[in-house]
């Protein structure tokens, strides 16, 4: 198979770049392991295919044969998911998480529910449950009301539906309130309340899925990928887009779609509310004293904070504890022991997802 | 709606659901962890693993990435 753009991700970033592409006379695959196009964002709306590009959805691809001279990461964002104890038990869940199964037939209506975490996305989970019928019971973000109000003074900056969540919170709302402790049916504050609940939605932020960059050698920049106002990478044909260049939302990664896509420079100035959200919910330091020896870190191998002490980087401790290496490939805890620990991420090595040996038979 | 099994129960469902929603929706879970751990979904964007299953014999399908189909036979690891 031969295009001129391959685009892996076809979320916001990557539809948009593939409509740019297009529009300048390219042939564009595009590829994404989800069923169908909008990305984690937009999931379960029938989000805008584009009129002749083609598109590969829901395949765990262990390898593909295309011909390209060009290859947009647009691959967005995972959330962080931060351990405190009890954060295992199944009530408890990520706030992009519970949305997500609410919008795939979980039932919802009457549930009461608990949205902690920090920044946009716990307030617009926290209006989507509410809309299905959930009873929001209490929305705890973590980061100080003198934070929240800086950050408000730039709200003309946020996009609209965001916006809109705030205005409809006639929800129980706190800033500067985390969660210590999960327990059966209920969460413990750190303003010392214990609030009921079916379900513990947590929202702590985003981390971008830099796994594929990594493993085509491109550059990082404090975690994300290096780019320049092409949205190029350091490795030649390689562009990157969206929130692996910095965590800002819909436009910015449309933005950036349209200026890998068409081959002209990045319009408009993202880089100051990226900023912005990134200084007005950096976690607190508080958020690492929840967390006791007994505390879960590693989902996948059950290993728990106590375990981890010792070491001084994560590889030593992946190799004594186990710590990272189950399924999630330390998609989970690799975030959370950076946070906790200060241990940066250890190389990427493929497949970057656990793949059956009979995808990689079966393609040889 | 589709009639599946759940865990050899057979089950009809009101609606298109993925199974870690229909499972969480009969208030199981969907597994064991390695030191006993109950376990249900926690990402639901095909990255944790934490709600994998045993979906028509194949083992260790993330319920949040397949749609439950007529006939469909999961087993939790309670099951």
């Amino acid at each position: 198979m031969k295009v001129d753009t391959v685009i892996v991700g076809a979320g916001p970033g990557g539809l948009a770049a593939a409509r740019a592409a297009k529009r300048v006379g390219k042939r564009v695959l595009v590829i994404d392991d989800n069923w169908g196009p909008g990305g984690q964002i937009w999931r379960g709306r029938a989000g805008p295919m584009v009129e002749g590009v083609e598109f590969q959805f829901g395949r765990q691809l262990a390898k593909l044969d295309v011909d390209c001279s060009q290859l947009i990461l647009a691959c967005g964002a995972r959330e962080l998911f931060l351990p405190f104890p009890g954060w295992t038990m199944p009530h408890v869940l990520g706030a992009g998480g519970l949305q997500a199964l609410v919008k795939t037939g979980l039932h919802i209506k009457g549930k009461r529910v608990v949205v902690v975490g920090s920044g946009p996305l716990p307030l617009a989970v926290a209006a989507n449950l509410k809309k299905a019928g959930a009873t929001v019971v209490l929305v705890a973000e973590q980061a100080s009301w003198e934070s929240l109000m800086r950050f408000g003074l730039g709200l003309w900056r946020w996009p609209a539906r965001i916006v809109q969540a705030f205005e409809l919170a006639s929800w129980n709302y706190r800033a500067g309130v985390w969660p210590v402790e999960a327990i059966a049916g209920a969460v413990k504050m750190s303003d010392g309340n214990t609030w009921n609940c079916d379900y513990l939605a947590c929202g702590f932020g985003l981390v971008p899925n830099v796994e594929l960059a990594l493993l085509a050698g491109c550059r990082l920049r404090d975690g994300f990928v290096a780019v320049d106002q092409y949205q190029k990478t350091s490795v030649d044909g390689i562009y990157a887009i969206g929130e692996l260049t910095g965590i800002g939302g819909v436009e910015k990664a449309e933005a950036e779609g349209e200026a890998a896509g068409s081959g002209q420079r990045l319009q408009g100035n993202h880089a100051s509310f990226v900023r912005s959200l990134r200084e007005s919910f950096a976690l607190r330091p508080e958020l690492k004293d929840v967390v006791r020896a007994d505390t879960m870190i590693c989902r996948c191998e059950d290993v728990r904070f106590g375990a981890l002490q010792g070491f001084a980087n994560r590889r030593e401790a992946k190799l004594q504890t186990r710590c990272g290496m189950g399924p999630c490939q330390a998609r989970v805890c690799g975030p959370a022991v950076e946070f906790l620990l200060g241990w940066e991420a250890d190389r990427v090595r493929p497949p970057v997802l656990p793949v059956r040996v009979k995808e990689l038979i079966d393609r040889e | 709606m589709p009639f599946v099994k759940l865990n050899g129960v057979q089950v009809e469902l009101d609606e298109p659901m993925s199974v870690a929603a229909a499972l969480m929706n009969l208030g199981l879970t969907a597994r064991k962890s390695v030191s006993g751990e109950m376990r249900g979904p926690l990402c639901a964007i095909g990255i944790c693993f934490e709600c994998r299953v045993k979906v028509d014999g194949v083992l260790h399908v993330r319920g949040c990435q397949v749609m439950v189909r007529e006939g469909m036979e999961v087993w939790t690891d309670e099951g």
